[in-house]
């Protein structure tokens, strides 16, 4: 069973008054404990599906479900209770909250889902173990390196455990040794806590780590194409 | 959420430090003048209170018209009232001084230099006005001016330093920085009498000069009505002149011996006065004593009709002046507000701004639009408690330098001048209802920023640059 569907999904910005069409009627399966890549050249959509699996952004058509959960029911606090709970997401620019260190920064999911203070300890500690930042969990974002920003991030995704860990283009501000190493590592750990991770990306590393590409155009899906080809 | 809110008012150190320092200045603002006009409202009501008691009791309808027939407005069987009043199981516990008072109109005289002076005397029982003038229940540092009568000499009266000026009794009362003024044109009050009175006023002086020849000292003769309209003299004999703080009561102010002005009014026999004037321990107690007065009138008192009044309606310059300063402090407390909630704003908008990417992260990671709002309306309020407190303690400091400086100004209508103090230490619900304005505004304040805040669209929000 999948763990996600996209059924007939489009969307459409306004664009001062240009209208862009960013997705036209995309559907898709994503299965549980995969990695996933979403890939095409800028402009393609990928950012826009990856938001729309989200639950950040919502279609003008269509439905994305996660583990039966349609989002298009929800209302603007149960997604965001929904995205709390059951999503993680890897911004390109880490986008963590300059004022909290790399333990705070990973415990505010826990946080936000009422976790007990001693289990979010314990949980946070473990991740910082698994992305080899333990010894710095009281620095500051501004006292870390962009790699080790991106494993914080990377650490905060996966916190609570979600069902989907959503990476928008999460090696793009990477040079390509330390991008490759935070591909291993999320690999790693994706095999670790058998939860569906989800990329955006054109980076051929992050393609050829895939297990399923999907290749989108002009917010058009393409037909699947064997992975070597791809690459 | 508070920790959070906290840590990004650190962030940007300067900006809320303007924003903090203008709040302080605000409530130091707001405080200062608070604490001054506290001064006033204490000083006003110390004066008051001392000098006509919280409440008065007098028969119905003196207020209006007795001071022009204080015979016919007068009490009657008064020792009875202030022994029932002292003795009221009510009353008792919350009183002071209970002491009764002749209030008329008279001609005071000099004769011997031709001069008179319309005077207003006050008949008081003078252990009881002292007792009176002693209240000071808001511990403010005045020293009370006592009567100078003593209250074994029944001829012992003490005038207005300008009585005094005018009648010129200013040699024999040794007052310095006293004109005297140009011969002839002193004595057009004296011409104006009539020669009956003047010739009463001069038997009077001659039958009371074998009794007190060995006296010295300034000397007058008080002309009033008495009962039926006669005109009756007594000779005093002046302590001292004084001054009440204003030219106006200066230049009619004559206090004496309630007996004497009794027997002056109504003959040996008379025990009437014009009032009791009732001081309680604390203001606060003045409505239920008010209560309980108007309980007695109504149920005991029904001999003679009687009407209870509080200090505020006996000197109406109390209302009109505290009003002034209420309104004043009014218009302060808006503006410093409206500064505070353009600052606040201002500081929470730019905030706002500058944090779209995060505010965006933020929604993703799941925070509702409702934890974006409290997180921003968070900082207004550490904002805003934080410059209420910091700001309480700064006016703290200023007030205790300024009262120990000892500025002093001279108030309109007053011959003293008067020390410029700062009462906050102690002002409990003024600090606080300042102080709970100045967080509140600041909250409101950054209400409309997070408000927008919470609004912005995850997506946008996360693309802004």
């Amino acid at each position: 069973m999948s763990l996600a569907q996209l059924q007939h999904l489009s969307k459409t910005y306004a664009l001062g008054q240009l209208r862009v069409q960013a997705l036209t009627d995309v559907s898709l399966q994503l299965q549980p404990a995969c990695f996933t890549v979403l890939s095409g050249p800028s402009g393609s959509g990928k950012t826009t599906l990856l938001n729309l699996i989200a639950g950040i952004d919502r279609p003008d058509q269509g439905d994305v479900r996660i583990a039966g959960q349609s989002l298009q029911q929800l209302s603007d606090n149960a997604l965001t209770d929904f995205r709390a709970r059951h999503i993680g997401y890897i911004f390109q620019n880490f986008n963590l909250l300059p004022v909290l260190s790399a333990f705070e920064n990973v415990e505010y999911p826990l946080r936000l889902n009422r976790t007990p203070a001693a289990q979010r300890r314990k949980k946070v500690q473990e991740l910082l173990d698994a992305v080899g930042l333990a010894d710095k969990s009281n620095h500051r974002p501004n006292q870390l390196s962009g790699g080790q920003r991106q494993r914080v991030a990377i650490a905060r995704a996966l916190v609570h455990q979600p069902l989907l860990v959503l990476a928008d283009e999460p090696t793009a501000n990477l040079d390509s040794q330390t991008g490759a190493q935070i591909i291993l590592l999320m690999r790693e750990l994706q095999r670790q806590q058998k939860t569906a991770f989800v990329f955006s990306s054109h980076d051929p590393q992050v393609i050829a780590s895939a297990d399923h590409l999907v290749l989108l155009k002009d917010g058009h899906l393409q037909s699947p194409q064997p992975l070597q080809e791809a690459v | 959420m508070i920790a959070l809110a906290l840590r990004n008012l650190w962030r940007n150190q300067r900006r809320s430090a303007t924003t903090l320092l203008a709040m302080m200045i605000g409530m130091l603002s707001i405080l200062l003048f608070g604490g001054y006009s506290r001064t006033v409202y204490y000083g006003l009501e110390t004066d008051f209170v001392g000098r006509s008691g919280h409440l008065q009791l007098q028969r119905k309808d003196y207020f209006w018209f007795g001071s022009g027939d204080p015979q016919g407005y007068s009490l009657q069987n008064y020792t009875e009232l202030v022994t029932e009043i002292q003795q009221d199981p009510v009353l008792a516990p919350l009183l002071r001084v209970v002491t009764p008072v002749l209030q008329f109109g008279g001609i005071a005289g000099n004769f011997d230099a031709g001069l008179s002076k319309l005077v207003i005397v006050q008949g008081v029982d003078v252990e009881g006005q002292n007792q009176l003038r002693q209240w000071n229940d808001y511990q403010l540092a005045i020293t009370p001016e006592l009567l100078s009568i003593d209250p074994a000499a029944p001829d012992q009266a003490e005038i207005g330093i300008g009585v005094a000026r005018m009648l010129q009794l200013c040699t024999q009362l040794a007052l310095k920085d006293c004109p005297q003024a140009e011969a002839g044109s002193a004595a057009i009050d004296a011409g104006t009498l009539s020669a009956d009175i003047t010739a009463l006023a001069a038997t009077t002086a001659q039958q009371s000069s074998q009794t007190s020849r060995d006296q010295t000292g300034a000397r007058l003769e008080l002309l009033a009505a008495s009962t039926g309209g006669a005109p009756n003299v007594s000779r005093l004999q002046i302590n001292r002149a004084v001054t009440t703080g204003a030219k106006e009561l200066d230049e009619v102010y004559l206090a004496m011996q309630l007996k004497q002005a009794q027997t002056l009014l109504y003959g040996e026999a008379g025990q009437r006065v014009t009032a009791l004037q009732i001081q309680l321990q604390h203001s606060a107690d003045l409505e239920l004593a008010r209560t309980r007065l108007q309980h007695l009138i109504d149920s005991r008192w029904q001999q003679q009709p009687l009407e209870v009044h509080d200090f505020q309606t006996l000197n109406p310059a109390f209302g009109q002046i505290t009003g002034m300063f209420s309104a004043i402090f009014g218009f302060i407390t808006i503006l410093i507000s409206a500064i505070v909630l353009f600052t606040v704003g201002n500081t929470m908008s730019m905030a706002v701004l500058e944090r779209t990417v995060e505010i965006g992260t933020l929604r993703t990671l799941g925070l509702r639009r409702s934890g974006i709002r409290r997180l921003f309306v968070s900082e207004g309020l550490l904002l805003g408690l934080t410059g209420a407190v910091l700001g309480t303690l700064l006016a703290l400091l200023l007030a205790s330098l300024i009262n120990q400086a000892g500025f002093a100004w001279l108030p309109p209508g007053s011959s003293n001048p008067v020390p410029i103090t700062i009462r906050l230490w102690g002002e409990h619900q003024m600090l606080l209802s300042i102080s709970l304005t100045v967080v509140l505004v600041a909250t409101l304040s950054a209400w409309w920023p997070a408000r927008r805040a919470a609004q912005q669209d995850v997506v946008d929000a996360l693309r802004y640059v």
